[in-house]
């Protein structure tokens, strides 16, 4: 007989024995090595094994019965320590044997990132029943874990690990979780259904070091955060393992090289599972495996059949965790999307069209239909017979169309549709069907809507859902072709619903556009970070270039460059360093703004980070002469020097700027403090301006003089310095929560009026202390210099990717 | 920096360019904004809108379309075709991405250096 000996005793190489065994029982002698101190057990079980849902014997292929019969010579828990090819033995631990075929299934190592602190105590993979074992002893039902890779794996480790009774950290490195299997969209259902279910999900979290002397005690992220844990999983991905293959001399690329047979460049020795590369190729679900191993045990037998990979499909083995991806689902070249969104019920469904058949698929949520979908795939089926029903699946014919009102129709009862007053969606639709059958009438008795008026365009559509066919909503302005929902709406509804990402306003909104447009994402960027400043991450691809690069784009595509001068002031330090600057970087245009400070004109892209550099260095700070954003706040020199100056206004309006500066606004705000009703600062056409008089401080609000010419309004006089700014801080915030993108304040304030304004911060000492202490919250996190953030950060990214330039002229 | 393998040039890694971005290759002829799209796929096209010669690597990313910053034209990344109501094609060359880097059809670089 002759002698077979198998390397690694995995879910691949127990296929390859079962399928041989079935084939021929006869053809060969087997011996099996595993490393593992045990036979075959269905790996892919291991986490229902963690979360305790399964014991390990439920999880067992092979047991000592089944190698018994048919005579398996089992040497488990014994490494391989070599091959020697030209004596053809296998030389293990405990002595050599000899080989006629030699089947290599080492599987794949996990991949430890090499940060400080890996080897400690308590940080372990996910790979094997001993790492199982491991977490179950470090877990014991209690204590905090960290589990580093939301992708399949790491996932399915986290879900057991709190079924565990843990308290479940995950940190992934991408932006979404599984970002190889699911789009964004559906990577955030995904999170969302973790974090309910209690498991803290942190996207773009790098891992610096791992904390711990004797043991773990917690994780670094590379933006020094520091999360406590007892225990650290590791599931950032696996690599082939193929250290003996390689060391035999057998050829190794990225995995184990094989044909189309499974032979690896000695023919007589043959690789199956994750260990192996073909066509350039690797392989870490099970499918593959199985036909890989089915072709093993035939060339084996000297039948000849050949490995065709497979088009594959995902499932996430999580409990209430429904998500299905197959095929390719990128965008492309005359692919065409077909969305479904089903915000109640947490339903997404995209399939990728291509010349008439479905190419790919992402499911989320209802994957019932999953199977046929994958069928259409893999046969390459027509679909332009079905195309108008097929989101619906196998079951339906005939069709309905998407519903507009859907994202007003999912919201729970308890949501808050106006928050002036407080009126939830269930009071109005107590009212409505106590006979408040159109607007004023829902105004008049739930007083919705009946304050600044934003959320007029929500309670239509309450009216609509509740009262169907009954009542006509009057057509609003949406916010792009994204939505048909207005800016006000999607702001109250950002709020209500508690949105906190762009994936979930375009998930819980019903957004018809995959990632939204140049409208409306620098709109709901401003909108997220305005009203989750703790929890929103700003996203600098969805802000138009100039807030992007902070600097403001010419007509030639150079640069200005404006540092702040707090109140209009300056030194003569400065002054020269601002000289400096335009003779070192060839400035061909200064000028002096209107907004009492030096603009830079002309100054290419790529110089940005250096001259910011330079004038940094000379004490100086990004202007945000670019931003929809606080800008000036222009002074007169005040009583230090006019013989008509009442008040300090020079030392009030730094004061302000110190105050406002770096805030984010829905358009921009410029400031200007007058130290007599001489007007010499001009505060009374700007968007919050001051005049100093004797007996205290004017603050008007709303004024204008750009494409309108508007004189402010007096918001209210105040006796003192502090008042006056507290004012102005609660006036920013109010405008940065409440107005639309791209309306300045006098705009705004006309929708909602001025009265509206005052009661909340004039009359309402409460409200005002709120306001201040949210502004001031946001600046904790906002206000800093992104000129010095930029040179230390990113200054790279201004240069150009590649130069061909210089190749050329050499 | 660059190294020639077969008719492909290597222009940096995919990781140097956000995603929904865009950087600049600079060539002789001008340059080239090589943009990256939310599904990670990669486009090249002149970095001059035909409109105002707008530098469309500094615009907005959506889709498979990129926004002129200077006067929000609109292109397909694919066909560089301007859309909606303006009229206007960016050249566009062959991009592609293989194993984290980003490559550029080198006949092209050396069309554009040798002209």
């Amino acid at each position: 007989m002759k002698k077979l000996v198998v390397i690694g005793a995995g879910m691949a190489s127990g296929r390859v024995l079962e399928h041989l065994f079935e084939a021929d029982p006869a053809a060969y002698d087997v011996t099996l090595f595993n490393a593992e101190p045990r036979g075959n057990y269905n790996r892919i079980m291991l986490s229902p094994v963690l979360s305790g849902e399964k014991s390990f014997e439920e999880i067992v292929t092979h047991d000592d019965d089944w190698y018994a019969q048919n005579n398996v010579t089992c040497r488990f828990g014994e490494a391989v320590t070599g091959i020697d090819r030209d004596r053809k033995v296998v030389i293990g631990a405990n002595g050599e044997v000899e080989y006629d075929k030699l089947v290599i299934a080492t599987g794949s190592a996990p991949f430890i990132i090499p940060v400080p602190g890996k080897d400690l105590p308590g940080v372990v993979a996910f790979r094997d029943l001993d790492d199982v074992d491991k977490m179950k002893e470090a877990a014991g039902g209690r204590g905090r874990a960290v589990v580093i890779g939301g992708g399949l794996l790491g996932l399915e480790a986290a879900a057991a690990l709190r079924l565990q009774g843990m308290d479940v950290t995950v940190l992934h490195l991408m932006g979404h979780l599984m970002e190889r299997q699911l789009d964004e969209s559906a990577g955030f259902l995904l999170r969302r259904d973790l974090e309910n279910r209690g498991i803290e999900v942190k996207c773009q979290a790098s891992t610096a070091e791992i904390l711990g002397t004797d043991k773990v005690e917690g994780v670094k992220l590379t933006d020094d955060t520091v999360i406590p844990a007892d225990l650290v999983v590791m599931a950032v991905g696996i690599r082939p393992e193929t250290t003996i293959a390689k060391a035999a001399g057998v050829e190794v690329g990225r995995g184990i090289q094989v044909d189309a047979q499974m032979l690896t460049s000695d023919p007589d020795i043959l690789s199956v599972g994750e260990c192996v590369e073909f066509n350039g190729q690797l392989f870490g679900l099970v499918a593959p495996l199985y036909d890989q191993a089915k072709v093993v045990a035939a060339t084996l037998t000297e039948y000849k059949t050949e490995f065709v990979p497979k088009e594959l499909s995902t499932k996430l083995k999580v409990t209430g965790c429904d998500l299905f991806s197959a095929g390719d689902f990128a965008d492309g070249e005359g692919r065409e999307d077909i969305v479904f969104r089903d915000p109640a019920r947490g339903i997404y469904k995209r399939l990728v069209i291509e010349d008439n058949k479905v190419i790919g698929a992402v499911f989320y949520g209802d994957t019932a239909d999953s199977n046929w979908f994958f069928g259409l795939i893999k046969d390459g089926t027509d679909i332009s017979e079905m195309r108008e029903t097929l989101i619906f699946g196998p079951g339906f014919q005939g069709g309905a169309t998407a519903d507009p009102m859907a994202a007003v129709a999912a919201l729970p009862l308890d949501a808050e549709i106006c928050g002036c007053n407080g009126v939830s969606k269930g009071q109005i639709v107590e009212a409505i069907q106590g006979g408040a059958t159109d607007l004023a009438a829902i105004k008049a008795v739930t007083k919705a809507s009946a304050s600044c008026g934003t959320c007029t365009g929500l309670v239509e559509q309450v009216l609509g859902v509740t009262l169907g066919d009954d009542f006509v909503i009057p057509a609003a302005q949406s916010m792009c072709g994204c939505t048909d929902l207005t800016h006000e709406e999607v702001r109250r509804l950002i709020k209500s619903q508690e949105l906190k990402s762009m994936a979930a306003v375009h998930q819980e909104l019903g957004w018809k556009t995959s990632c939204g447009c140049h409208v409306c994402r620098p709109a709901l960027n401003f909108y997220l970070l305005a009203d989750w400043p703790v929890e929103y991450q700003d996203d600098p691809q969805s802000r138009f270039i100039n807030e992007r690069k902070h600097a403001n784009i010419q007509k030639d595509g150079t640069y200005s460059v404006v540092p702040r001068m707090w109140g209009g002031m300056t030194t003569p330090d400065e002054l020269r360093a601002i000289a400096d600057a335009a003779e070192k970087y060839n400035v061909p245009t200064v000028h002096v703004t209107g907004g009492q400070r030096i603009d830079l004109l002309g100054v290419k892209g790529e110089d940005l980070p250096d001259i910011w550099a330079d004038l940094n260095k000379a004490g100086m700070v990004s202007g945000h002469a670019y931003a929809k954003g606080l800008r000036t706040v222009k002074t007169c020199v005040g009583k230090d020097h006019c013989r008509f100056g009442t008040q300090d206004s020079t030392g009030l309006g730094i004061k302000l700027e110190k105050k406002l500066w770096g805030s984010w606004s829905p358009h921009k705000v410029k400031l200007a403090v007058s130290g007599c009703p001489r007007n010499c600062a001009e505060a009374t056409c700007k968007d919050i301006g001051v005049v100093c008089v004797d007996s205290g401080y004017q603050i008007g609000v709303g004024g204008a003089a750009g494409m309108d010419v508007k004189e402010t309004e007096r918001l209210a006089d105040v006796a003192s310095e502090q008042e006056a700014i507290d004012l102005a801080t609660a006036f920013m915030q109010l405008y940065r929560e409440n107005a639309k993108y791209l309306d300045r304040p006098y705009k705004w304030i006309a929708k909602v009026g001025l009265d509206w304004v005052k009661e909340r911060i004039v009359d309402d000492l409460d409200e005002r202390r709120a306001l201040i202490e949210r502004f001031e919250l946001s600046q904790s996190i906002y206000q800093k210099d992104p000129w010095a953030e930029h040179v230390a950060e990113i200054a790279d990214t201004y240069k150009p990717l590649a130069d061909f330039q210089l190749e050329a002229a050499e | 920096m660059s190294t020639v393998a077969n008719d492909w040039v290597d222009v940096g890694s995919l990781d140097a360019i956000p995603q929904r971005g865009a950087r600049v290759v600079k060539t002789p002829l001008g340059c080239v904004a090589v943009f990256r799209t939310h599904e990670d796929r990669v486009f090249a096209l002149d970095n001059a809108c035909p409109h105002k010669k707008g530098p469309l690597a500094e615009g907005i990313v959506h889709g498979n379309s990129v926004t002129c910053p200077l006067h929000n034209w609109v292109f397909d990344l694919e066909t560089g075709q301007a859309q909606g109501a303006d009229q206007g094609q960016v050249a566009t060359y062959p991009a592609r991405v293989d194993d984290g880097r980003i490559w550029l059809e080198a006949s092209f670089l050396q069309l554009r250096a040798a002209e």
